[in-house]
């Protein structure tokens, strides 16, 4: 296990440094000049040129980029240009509303998701299957800003039954709740969707091995032998998948954050890219992959549990 | 139930399967019976229809596509078909316990050995989770896996394709059975690993006293280790004898054409030696004799009437017109 998160740790390695490359180049290659956004339109040449020396944006870029590593190295990730406030400060502000917001989405989606994949398996070809397996192909199709767009005009302006714009407090408080109900829901139905149709076709495949037989040869119930002996074969690729879709969510979340004006990295990094704010918007960048990063060791500790095979190797 | 009745009477029973608007007459009128504590060998072809009918007695034939048709399944006095679900999930692994022929595939790969016996255990007797678990070590003993309290911690994975089997038998023993069905137990398994196997069960038998119902496409198999033996032939039963007498004086030339195929028969059996062409496809409406399409002794007759089961001498029954055959002893 411990040799399992190890491993996948020097995996990242590389992949973390090519986000770094990546999140160097995209702000130095950038069209609008970081001085010029510093000093303010109004302000003469002379005080830009002075700014530019000041950040050494006129050193050659290799020299731009380790001097960059090296502030990186020590957790220093510059300032904001716009509030002059640390990109640490600023991201580690809107790091616990998105980790809250894909927590609220997520435990409710992969659940449902499975369920509905399961339930789908075991009345194959019935009415049921198909309502399932239509809901999901819709949640798969339909754009992410399109569910947020539809359910902020229905459930928000036209029943008035929840907020849709911020957050209102921690998750564990009723505003908070309120507030994050919509946008989880929106990156929720996204989720279900493939969710659903994995575990369907895996508990299907599942029920057709040999050790299905000898369960049922066993005396168990076939409750037992579905939930016991299928659908927990099954969650082996279901938690691959999830794996797979983790940038998917990273998307996703920026998307709803935007739309719902909730205060996360997602928003963060937009509102900072749109803005010119270079620091800040390579500080979101990093979080985010390092959000995907932390996703994927997460799935390979869960896939190592949940397979003996992988375990043991 | 009277006293000398066998433990299990499988009467003209009839499994088919309903695919594309075809019916598949995979078994198709199959009688036999199992006495307490006795071996009864079952052998036949890949396709005559053997895992049908052992899927049948544990009533686990899928339905979709599979339909019992026809006959009844007597097991200590009461007629499977006929019982609910939840009696025959309760003779299911208690009662009667089954092993197959895929050691490799056949447990849970996500659960230890240990485990998976416990969990039989625990749905049948409601033990302990403690008590089931040294139950489990003290079956993993008497089908004699090395030092198995350490095994009943082993995933299936860690075990080689034997000691897979010896668990599976374990557990198909765990409630004690009165009636163990093996479907080819040993035909994915090594030569060498076949016969400690056979052995096994011939031991655990004569400790248990449960009787076996051994299911195979090996003649050899039969031959040492089952007291009478029946022969299919494409959902049917052809023959149907004490193995001594089987052994013998093979009476169907289906039998006989199997037998050629076996090393060390000492009967010459005429042009059978291989048994030409290839088991009729199980939708094909047959009036004869199914095996009249392979056999050298077939005529008009045999095309036209199927052959009845009929005793010829003291427990040997043969489906054939032409029977009592004569041969020339080699
Ligand atoms: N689920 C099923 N659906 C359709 N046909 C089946 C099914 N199971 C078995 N059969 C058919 O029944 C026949 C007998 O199969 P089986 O009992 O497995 O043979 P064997 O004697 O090799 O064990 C075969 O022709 C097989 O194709
Ligand atoms: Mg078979």
């Amino acid at each position: 296990m411990i040799e399992t998160v190890a491993n996948r740790l020097l995996l990242s390695i590389p992949v973390l440094f090519g986000v770094l490359i990546l999140g160097f180049a995209l702000v130095t290659l950038a069209p609008g000049d970081p001085a010029r956004v510093m000093a303010g339109p109004a302000a003469p040449p002379e005080v830009v040129a002075q700014i530019r020396d000041r950040m050494g944006l006129d050193d050659p870029v290799v020299v731009q980029f380790l001097r960059y590593l090296g502030r990186v190295a020590e957790g220093d990730l510059g300032r904001s240009l716009i509030s002059n406030r640390t990109v640490t400060a600023e991201l580690g502000a809107a790091i616990v509303p998105t980790v809250e917001l894909m927590v609220a989405c997520l435990v409710w989606s992969i659940p449902l998701g499975i369920a509905m994949g399961t339930l789908a398996a075991v009345w194959r070809g019935s009415i049921v299957d198909r309502i399932i397996m239509t809901i999901s192909v819709a949640g798969v199709s339909l754009p992410i800003f399109f569910i947020c767009l539809v359910l902020i005009q229905v459930v928000g302006v036209q029943w008035r039954l929840l907020p849709f714009i911020g957050r209102g407090g921690p998750l564990w408080t009723v505003e908070g709740l309120r507030h994050i109900a919509l946008p989880a829901l929106s990156l929720g139905l996204i989720f279900i969707g493939p969710v659903a149709r994995m575990t369907r076709s895996s508990v299907l495949e599942v029920l057709r091995l040999d050790h299905v037989r000898t369960a049922r040869a066993k005396g168990l119930s076939e409750r037992r032998v579905i939930l016991r002996h299928g659908l927990r074969n099954a969650l082996i690729p279901v938690v691959t998948l999830i794996g797979l879709q983790a940038g998917y969510l990273l998307g996703g979340a920026v998307v709803t954050e935007t739309i719902f004006s909730y205060p996360g990295i997602g928003r963060l990094a937009v509102g900072a890219i749109l803005s010119s704010d270079f620091p800040l918007a390579q500080g979101a960048i990093l979080v985010l992959a390092l959000a995907f990063i932390l996703i994927n060791l997460i799935v390979d500790v869960l896939y190592a549990l949940l397979d003996p095979r992988v375990q043991r190797r | 139930m009277a006293p000398d009745a066998p433990l299990l009477a499988v009467e003209d029973l009839k499994v088919h399967f309903a695919v594309e608007g075809r019916r598949y007459r995979a078994v198709d009128g199959v009688s036999f019976a199992v006495d307490r504590g006795r071996t009864l060998g079952v052998v036949g072809e890949s396709g005559c229809g053997k895992s049908v009918t052992s899927l049948a007695i544990m009533r686990l034939v899928s339905q979709p596509p599979g339909i019992y048709a026809g006959g009844r399944i007597v097991f200590g006095g009461t007629d499977l078909l006929a019982l609910p679900e939840g009696r025959m999930r309760a003779l299911r692994g208690g009662r009667i316990g089954m092993i197959f022929q895929e050691p490799m595939t056949s447990l849970n790969p996500v659960y230890t050995c240990g485990d998976q016996i416990v969990e039989s255990l625990r749905v049948h007797s409601g033990l302990s989770r403690r008590a089931a678990r040294a139950r489990a070590v003290e079956l993993l003993d008497l089908v004699r896996l090395p030092s198995p309290a350490k095994r009943a911690d082993d995933y299936p994975h860690q075990l080689s394709g034997g000691q897979r089997q010896r668990v599976m038998i374990a557990l198909a023993l765990a409630n004690s059975p009165d009636l163990l069905i093996a479907d080819e137990p040993t035909t994915a398994l090594d030569v060498t690993i076949q016969a400690q196997i056979l052995e096994l069960m011939k031991d655990l038998q004569e400790r248990t006293g449960t009787a076996i119902l051994l299911i195979t496409h090996d003649l050899g198999v039969v031959a040492e280790t089952c007291d009478e033996i029946v022969v299919m032939y494409a959902g049917t039963i052809v023959e149907r004898a004490p193995t001594q007498a089987l052994f013998a004086d093979p009476q169907h030339p289906y039998t006989i054409g199997l037998m050629a195929a076996v090393p060390r028969i000492d009967v010459e059996a005429e042009r059978l030696a291989t048994i030409e062409g290839s088991v009729p496809p199980p939708w094909a409406e047959l009036r004869g004799c199914r095996f009249a399409g392979r056999c050298p002794l077939a005529d008009e007759r045999c095309r036209r009437e199927p052959p009845p089961l009929r005793p010829l001498a003291t427990g040997h029954d043969v489906a054939c017109w032409y029977a009592p055959i004569e041969r020339r002893a080699a």
